[in-house]
């Protein structure tokens, strides 16, 4: 699909969330990348439920809290999101830059804002010898097609919600075998129990321990090693899913030209633009003398920042600054 | 004041002067060794995972279950495993041996 707009925002963290205000009240309109299957970043994905107490007015509000509420602010500007999918290439049209995402949408636009973060979250894959011979033919860090273990030996690793799910939802197709380190899960109770009852009744098998090495060829397992306290062990498998949680990597956004200091991305401090006319980057991801990383920091990276990207879409039109709580034009565009 | 040891990942030791009230992670972070310390220090990751010293591991408070929980993401967890940035340095750790994990 191919589409048109402003400015395409990558990352729908608090920082981009209040980029897609801070465009709209400048008539400007937005799509967002994000690689996460939801909005929030990382107070969504890894910190929902801890209190932030740094955000001025707010004395105390969960991370969660805070991208509801930054989404509910930016909802008026009606921003296009574009989910489960990182911007992978960019290249420079004429007058506007061509965005590539990673499931082949293109985004024509003329400004390029990067407030991702750390990064984009990927999949912790844990650090064997070999592993990448057998990623994606019989080591997988998500499922999407179930039927491939029908009757096969699986075994699940980790301790979360992910671990859990899918050996309950694999236990009644395949013979699964779950391995934790310890006893203890950190999961929804349900889950727990269930698994538990499983476990009790044969339906699925439960080993204490680490995986240490990968036997197998072509891509395909045949077993693994396992270590718990000192003793080695093996077991016979087909298929590995590893359920470590999710870590952040720049990825594609270091191949783009840049100027980069060490993993940040290098900004003038009046309009957070990068050493690349039109691409800007705010929150986490910039760097430039005196940067703190916090999230204040960023709304007031994008305030700037959308200034600027008004004279890039409207390099005819004179930008009338006004408030919030006078302008009629703006309670217009608010909704209010 | 005080000082911790920390040996990296290619076994090079280092005395870091470490202050009482800021936490073992920030105190190897702060001295430029490579730790990635990826969620600034809330336990919501696990990338500060370090080995305690087997003469140390037991003079540590207790780990509590969020850190439990959050080295279940980690790998190579051992019997001596701590993520750094719920360590807090007091004058009783002056002295502390640790290793960082690998990545």
């Amino acid at each position: 699909m191919s589409h048109k707009t402003d400015v395409v925002i990558i990352g729908a963290g608090p920082v981009g969330l209040f980029a897609i205000f801070e465009l709209g009240l400048l008539n400007l309109n937005t799509h967002v990348i994000d690689n996460l299957d939801k909005i929030g970043g990382q107070c969504a994905e890894l910190y929902p439920e801890k209190p932030i107490y740094d955000i001025p007015s707010r004395s105390r509000v969960n991370g969660q809290e805070l991208a509801d509420e930054l989404m509910l602010q930016a909802k008026p500007f009606n921003p296009v999101f574009h989910l489960n999918q990182q911007a992978d290439s960019i290249i420079k049209l004429d007058d506007y830059w061509r965005v590539k995402t990673s499931s082949n949408e293109t985004i024509l636009a003329k400004c390029i804002v990067i407030a991702a973060g750390a990064g984009s979250f990927v999949p912790r894959k844990p650090p064997l010898e070999n592993i990448k011979e057998y990623e994606n033919k019989s080591i997988f860090y998500s499922v999407r097609n179930k039927s491939i273990f029908k009757n096969k030996n699986i075994l699940i690793t980790g301790g979360g919600d992910s671990a859990l799910d899918w050996t309950i939802d694999l236990a009644s197709i395949a013979n699964v075998t779950l391995m934790h380190r310890r006893r203890e899960f950190r999961a929804a109770p349900d889950s727990v129990s269930k698994i538990l009852d499983l476990e009790k009744s044969n339906k699925i098998k439960f080993v204490i321990g680490q995986v240490s090495q990968l036997k197998g060829s072509n891509g395909m397992l045949e077993k693994v090693e396992y270590k718990f306290e000192e003793k080695f062990s093996s077991l016979e498998i087909d298929y590995l899913l590893p359920f470590f949680g999710l870590k952040m990597e720049l990825g594609p956004i270091s191949e783009w030209g840049l100027n980069l200091n060490e993993n940040l991305i290098k900004v003038d401090t009046e309009k957070f633009e990068t050493s690349v006319p039109s691409i800007f980057a705010i929150g986490d991801i910039n760097s430039y003398p005196g940067k703190l990383k916090l999230i204040l920091s960023g709304f007031h990276e994008a305030a700037l920042m959308a200034q600027k990207c008004f004279s890039y879409c409207y390099p005819d039109k004179k930008n009338v600054f006004r408030y919030t709580t006078s302008s009629k034009e703006l309670h217009k565009k608010l909704g209010v | 004041m005080g000082a911790i040891i920390v040996k990296d990942r290619e076994d090079k030791i280092h005395t870091l002067i470490a202050e009482p009230g800021s936490n073992i992670m920030e105190v190897i972070r702060d001295a430029g060794l490579d730790i990635e310390a990826a969620c600034g220090g809330c336990c919501a990751c696990a990338t500060c995972h370090v080995y305690i010293s087997n003469s140390w591991i037991d003079k540590l408070t207790d780990i509590d279950d969020d850190e439990e929980s959050m080295l279940d993401q980690a790998f190579n967890v051992t019997r001596y495993s701590r993520l750094s940035c719920q360590i807090e340095y007091d004058e009783n750790l002056s002295g502390l041996e640790l290793t960082l994990a690998p990545e």
